[in-house]
């Protein structure tokens, strides 16, 4: 079974959608056994850091996303939560990710939104995808390049696109919204 | 890089496209999901559903609607149409959209822009501005462009940004259904002044009008129906062509 973290981001629907297009059914919950049992983790996510930490720590789901063994996919936001800090709203975040998040210096428009093609693929969620393929992003703020980085994307500067450490995964586009070049990258992480 | 978008946009009526198609291959032209997904197919960077039945009495089968572009639909998708109010707004979102556009509403109560920031986020809020230009100025109309108000366009853009917008859906009125191009000159006003992305809206007739807009006038996206409805200009030739004018296209 997958489970998608239910917790106060929204989102939560259209990764549910996306899934279960592709063919796999899944639970979205908050409920830690349910979470702690699944084969996969998703880990979704729109709205601001800070409120969206203290969600996860009163209700515990910090430490219990830290201790996950099973491989776990954080989108947008939840890439973001699980680095070490961000700049929105100050907040300590999951640090899975030894990199920092930033405001974007507004040198083009801010947020980054809309379609944008991805370099330096590696690792398993990129498997048949190439540096021509666009995925969409709407973002603010980004992940500094890192030792966990796994794709990088160029606006205003390089970012880390999608990162990776053992079971923790990430991206900063949305798969479930990146027509079938992301249904393929979800693809990818739910055979893992 | 960062691509230009080209967006069709479905007018929506109690839960059916209006306009007429002329795709061979669509059984059902009427069906706004079979619509959609054949644009998906053809490339569409993102949809806009624009519901004109706008009476409360049709907001359920919208809703319903919704819920139904989300599950099958795998791009993101606005949905606008007498959005009125913050609850009008959280139907929507929790129906599946990813934004939502208010015009006539956002002129009316402005706040209503940072409201829906606020509780949704900027990236849902698109501010669809009709705009027209009469006696040397390019003035805001609401209710479907039928009234004038007294708000300068470029004004007005700015205020929404402030107040919170995430995108501007700019229609000129005056290029609206003639074919004839883009309004390069209040686009390009528009997104020199602003931050966030304008997307270009009326007059669309030939691929080349898709290139002048991108060019001249910074416009991230460019919204059409009509020529995308009748197959005019299917979408992957003007993506084509587009891309052999070096315009960064997905």
């Amino acid at each position: 079974m997958i489970a998608i973290i239910k917790y106060n981001a929204g989102n939560v629907r259209s990764v549910e959608n996306a899934i279960r297009r592709i063919g796999f059914d899944c639970v979205v919950t908050d409920d830690k056994e349910k979470i702690n049992a699944a084969d996969k983790v998703i880990f979704p996510g729109v709205g601001e850091a800070s409120s969206a930490m203290s969600y996860l720590k009163k209700y515990q789901l910090d430490d219990l996303i830290r201790s996950l063994k099973q491989p776990m996919l954080g989108i947008c936001l939840g890439q973001q939560l699980m680095c070490n800090h961000s700049e929105e709203g100050n907040t300590d975040c999951l640090r899975v990710f030894n990199a920092n998040v930033k405001l974007f210096p507004p040198k083009e428009l801010v947020p980054h939104m809309g379609w944008n093609n991805l370099l330096d693929l590696k690792g398993d969620l990129f498997k048949g995808i190439t540096n021509l393929d666009n995925v969409y992003f709407v973002h603010s703020y980004y992940a500094e390049i890192c030792e966990s980085t796994k794709a990088v994307c160029d606006y205003i500067l390089p970012f880390s696109a999608a990162m990776q450490k053992n079971n923790f995964y990430a991206t900063q586009f949305h798969p479930e919204k990146s027509a079938s070049v992301g249904e393929k990258i979800l693809k990818n992480f739910l055979e893992l | 890089m960062l691509k230009k978008r080209i967006i069709p946009c479905l007018d929506i009526k109690n839960g059916r496209t209006v306009k007429g198609v002329n795709f061979v291959d669509i059984r059902d032209a009427g069906d706004p999901i079979e619509l959609a997904k054949k644009y998906v197919e053809e490339g569409a960077d993102e949809l806009v559903f624009l519901d004109i039945t706008a009476t409360i009495e049709k907001r359920k089968t919208l809703a319903e609607l919704v819920e139904k572009i989300a599950r099958e639909i795998n791009i993101p998708f606005t949905v606008g149409g007498g959005i009125n109010s913050i609850k009008d707004v959280s139907i929507i979102i929790k129906a599946g959209a990813d934004k939502v556009s208010i015009n006539s509403s956002a002129v009316k109560r402005p706040e209503l822009i940072s409201e829906i920031a606020m509780q949704f986020g900027s990236q849902c809020v698109v501010v669809a501005i009709d705009t027209k230009f009469k006696n040397n100025e390019w003035l805001v109309y609401r209710n479907g462009g039928k009234i004038p108000t007294t708000f300068k366009t470029l004004d007005w853009a700015i205020k929404a940004e402030k107040l919170g917008a995430g995108e501007i859906l700019l229609t000129s009125m005056n290029n609206d259904g003639t074919k004839n191009g883009f309004a390069v000159d209040i686009t390009n006003t528009i997104s020199q002044a602003v931050n966030i992305p304008v997307i270009a809206s009326g007059g669309a007739g030939a691929k080349e009008h898709f290139k002048e807009i991108f060019e001249k006038a910074k416009a991230s996206g460019a919204l059409a129906a009509s020529i995308f409805h009748f197959g005019e200009i299917p979408i992957p030739e003007l993506k084509k062509y587009l891309k052999t004018q070096n315009i960064p296209i997905r």
